[in-house]
């Protein structure tokens, strides 16, 4: 295609036909050149925006769907998918909590999930319960008190596009991977935060989450940037199970320090894995990646994934900056049918810098769990330090446990170490459990905590005992 | 893309040329297996770069080559060429730029029992006694080089025990690429058949005597009956302008054992796969080496194993030492199958970055289908350890000699687990001349 007639199309105006769909809450299905500018106009987004989300569009249909990942399930048809629809009512949930299917509510008892926090997680009728508005409020007069931004990705296109100009797609490029550019051209919203120089951000975005959680759309978009010296803690997911319709989820994560800041992100992923047959269930496809720009700084990924039918996410780290660390601790349980294609990449380019990977895999049922994770010592990368440590953990015969880890190392002064054993739980230790009393269940449930503990302690402090918990949860009915 | 197309044209020419004359063409059997392996070959080609057991090697140098498929035959080498890599007291089948010299060899004295012969005059004589044993367990579309050799397979080496006989003494294969390979493939093929209870020791040897930019594709199928034993040594020796591309496939029954040392230190290029499947319930196998690269040699090891069968075990050792310019390429990979419980396998890749030029690439991977196992692997990159340079330096060696001694002593914990003296002994003297100041630490150790 020419470049004129490229510009043609980036310049076209609407055609009349789609005016009507613009106005209404939802686009039909499908996706097309069109579909990415109604997007962009129902958002109001500024120019750079819609060619950018073009750009990868356009990008995205040169591309095929990624086959590598030890991953099987139907191909998706892109085509059938809305790509955008407008927030559902609140008032469409249940009244109150008696309306809330109690397999539900027993769920959130076994997680020792707050009272006051059901209701919401159950999708009851906000304002009906508390009012979040106030509370939400409170926060963010405390971190606006710190020059903190903490918005919606909409809103942060609105009210900072100059930083959403510099930062969008540097850490994950629009042709990055098929996922990614999908996303980049059809994201929804998101998150966006951005921590000033020199701020310890006052308190866990997490905690902000837990009040006020927008509902995660289907091609969620985040991006946090520390500026220089600066610290932030964010969580996003919760222990909660999620139901949600879309079945595809292609997220981008993107994260920015520059020298000393540090960002420390975990995740709790729940969404609905699938019937015990392994019908349904989400894919989750999810791009993360942190940049260390600055010299010092410090990323930190926590993930805990008990959900989804599908997982293929690699949360990695740029280290470029000299003496920047990246962290990588991961639980990842599959049961039933469930599959799991996960790990990290922590590409080393600054001197001495260092990155420690702890991958706890759990496989059960049918379960198929895989660590992927790539390790690469640039030779610029002088004094450079790896540790790996992959475990996995089987229950049951029919389930799998798979590594592939690559290393690449181009400089003799870096030391690279990888390790990882596969083992099951013992009848010894289940027999010496039972014999004090515990039942089989609470035996393994312990055993796997035990396995998981190195990484269960990076989370904040709030969700670890959750996301114990969920761990048994998930793993329930797969022994005895 | 034309040029890929060209080269796959180039083999196919080279196969219309040659494949009247290869051994046994008259027997129909072969004649179709021959002419399958080289459409097989043509439609995948040479392995890309996104094919990914070759994402860390580069074939296009051999492709470019176009290399003729027909051996510099008839080359003059006499036994006092090749005296001091000839193993002693063991039975030898020599070959010279891929093609059998039975006046350099010596199969004199053969015990009952044990055939130790030319693949080229088998398949030439009696064709029918390979037929179900030829490419038994390969797999050609995963290994497009097998395909190649399956194609043009003719030269090469036979061995067959009988069930219950032990052979004391070795056989040693030497391969010998002379300067007059220059320009030419070779595609030898070994089988070896070992029935029920039978022992035996293979050394395979891979020298080049000057420097020829050749193109060797060696592929070996052993298959062990039941409690049968084999000890296999490879050694590869090429010029440093040699293309070296090899392949092992194993194939075990019950309670067999198969233990294999194998040592890259040669060519410019070289991959070396083994692909080991433990078939039966209590078969073991322990696959070792050591490969060292330096100026622009790039060495690439591929192990896989299939545990497909209970109580089965496998153990890996793989060290490697990485000089100049040198990339060292390691992918193991363990596959246990679902119903292969109690099985232990156990894997550790060490390597050793000497430049700041030298590159290593791992990839210890697991594929596991059961709860009932025993895994582990481990695999490190790292540099010598600057306590103990700094210890040898204060007892009064220079900086070289105690980094020598260091890599030395790295690579000897693969070489001293040789049982054949003679291989060990010729393992050390060739280690030892490669690194700097080699004399001094020989006196060392």
């Amino acid at each position: 295609m020419s470049k004129q007639s490229i510009d043609a199309l980036v310049k076209r105006e609407y055609t009349a036909g789609f005016v009507t769909d613009i106005e209404s809450d939802s686009l039909p299905p499908g996706l097309n050149e069109d579909v990415v500018r109604a997007i962009s106009a129902k958002k109001q987004e500024p120019e750079f925006l819609l060619n950018w989300r073009l750009e990868a569009f356009r990008h995205w249909l040169t591309m095929s769907e990624p086959r590598w990942a030890h991953v099987h399930y139907p191909p998706v048809d892109f085509q059938a998918i809305s790509y955008y629809s407008a927030p559902k009512a609140k008032t469409d949930g249940p009244k109150s909590l008696d309306e809330v299917d109690p397999e539900l509510l027993k769920t959130y008892e076994k997680l020792g999930i707050p009272l006051h926090e059901r209701a919401r997680l159950a999708g009851v009728a906000v304002d009906a319960v508390f009012d979040s508005v106030s509370v939400a409020t409170t926060f963010k007069d405390k971190l606006a008190e710190k020059g903190v931004i903490f918005c919606s990705f909409s809103e942060a296109v609105r009210e900072h596009p100059e930083l959403i100009e510099q930062y969008l797609g540097t850490v994950v490029p629009t042709g990055d991977n098929f996922y990614a550019a999908l996303n980049s051209a059809v994201f929804s919203d998101g998150s966006f935060v951005y921590v000033p120089k020199g701020v310890r951000c006052p308190m866990e975005l997490s905690t902000y989450f837990r009040i006020n959680a927008a509902n995660t759309g289907q091609f969620e978009r985040t991006l946090i940037i520390a500026d220089e010296g600066s610290y932030v803690s964010y969580l996003e997911g919760c222990t909660a199970p999620q139901r949600d319709e879309n079945q595809l989820h292609a997220a981008v994560v993107e994260l920015v320090t520059l020298k000393d800041a540090q960002i420390k992100y975990s995740t709790v992923q729940n969404w609905y894995p699938g019937d015990e047959q392994g019908r349904g269930g989400i894919y989750n496809f999810v791009t993360k990646r942190g940049h260390c720009r600055g010299a010092n700084s410090k990323i930190s990924w926590t993930q805990v994934e008990t959900g989804s039918a599908i997982t293929w996410k690699y949360p990695s780290c740029v280290l470029e900056g000299d003496n920047s660390v990246g962290e990588f601790y991961s639980v990842a349980l599959a049961n039933n049918y469930q599959q799991a294609d996960t790990g990290t990449k922590m590409i080393h380019i600054g001197k001495n810098t260092r990155s420690t990977i702890i991958s706890k895999g759990i496989s059960a049922g049918h379960g198929q769990n895989a660590y992927r994770g790539l390790v690469k010592i640039l030779k610029s990368a002088a004094g450079a330090r790896n540790y790996t440590q992959c475990d996995s953990l089987l229950l049951g015969e029919q389930c799998g446990a798979h590594t592939f880890p690559y290393i690449e190392t181009k400089n003799p002064t870096a030391q690279v170490e990888h390790e990882a054993t596969t083992s099951k739980i013992s009848d010894d230790q289940l027999f010496y459990c039972r014999q004090r009393g515990l039942s089989a269940e609470d035996a393994v449930s312990m055993i796997v905590n035990g396995f998981c503990k190195e990484v269960i302690k990076e989370l904040p402090m709030e969700f670890a005992v959750e996301a114990q918990n969920l761990l048994g949860v998930s793993l329930e009915g797969s022994v005895g | 893309m034309n040029a890929v197309l060209q080269t796959h044209h180039h083999y196919a020419a080279e196969f219309e040329r040659n494949v009247a004359e290869l051994p046994g063409a008259g027997a129909d059997w072969l004649a179709e297996l021959r002419r399958g392996a080289i459409d097989r070959f043509a439609a995948h080609g040479f392995p890309g770069p996104r094919d990914e057991n070759w994402k860390y090697t580069r074939t296009a140098p051999i492709e470019r080559r176009n290399f003729t498929c027909r051996s510099a035959a008839g080359e003059p080498l006499g036994v006092d060429q090749i005296q001091d890599v000839l193993l002693p007291n063991a039975y030898q089948l020599v070959f010279v730029n891929g093609v059998y010299r039975a006046e350099l060899s010596n199969v004199s004295d053969m015990p009952a029992g044990v055939t130790l012969s030319s693949l080229a005059a088998v398949l030439q004589a009696s064709p029918a006694t390979l037929e179900g044993l030829l490419n038994r367990h390969v797999d050609q579309d995963r290994h497009p080089f097998a395909a190649l050799n399956t194609a043009f397979v003719g030269e090469g080496a036979f061995i067959a025990l009988a069930a219950n006989t032990m052979l004391e003494r070795p056989i040693q294969l030497l391969f010998v690429t002379t300067a007059a390979q220059d320009g030419h493939a070779a595609h030898p093929r070994v089988v070896v058949s070992a029935g029920d209870n039978s022992e035996a020791t293979l050394v395979e040897t891979h020298v080049g005597l000057g420097e020829a930019v050749s193109f060797t594709n060696l592929l070996t199928e052993v298959t062990l009956g039941r409690n049968a034993g084999l000890e296999y040594y490879r050694l590869q020796e090429e010029s440093v302008k040699a293309f070296h591309i090899s392949a092992v496939h194993v194939s075990q029954e019950a309670d067999s054992r198969f233990v294999s040392t194998a040592i890259s230190l040669g060519a410019v290029l070289s991959r070396h796969d083994i692909d080991v499947r433990l078939a039966v319930r209590g078969a073991q196998c322990s696959l070792n080496g050591l490969y060292m690269a330096a100026g622009r040699q790039h060495v690439d090891t591929h192990t896989r194993i299939d545990h497909m069968a209970p109580h089965c075990s496998s153990s890996e050792f793989y060290k490697g030492v990485l000089d100049g310019h040198g990339r060292g390429v390691f992918n193991g990979k363990v596959m246990v199958h679902p119903h292969a419980i109690k099985t232990d396998a156990r894997q550790q890749n060490q390597n050793l970055l000497l430049s700041l030029d030298a590159e290593a690439d791992t990839k210890p991977e697991l594929e596991i289908y059961n709860d009932d196992v025993k895994c582990a692997h481990g695999a490190t990159v790292g540099q010598l350890d600057a306590d103990a340079v700094f210890y040898l330096r204060s007892r009064g060696l220079d900086e070289t000699a105690s980094r020598g001694l260091l890599t030395y002593a790295f690579a000897a914990e693969i070489i001293n687990a040789i049982k054949l003296d003679a291989v060990r002994e010729h393992l050390r003297a060739v280690v030892l001349a490669r690194l700097p100041e080699g004399e001094h630490i020989k006196e060392l150790v």
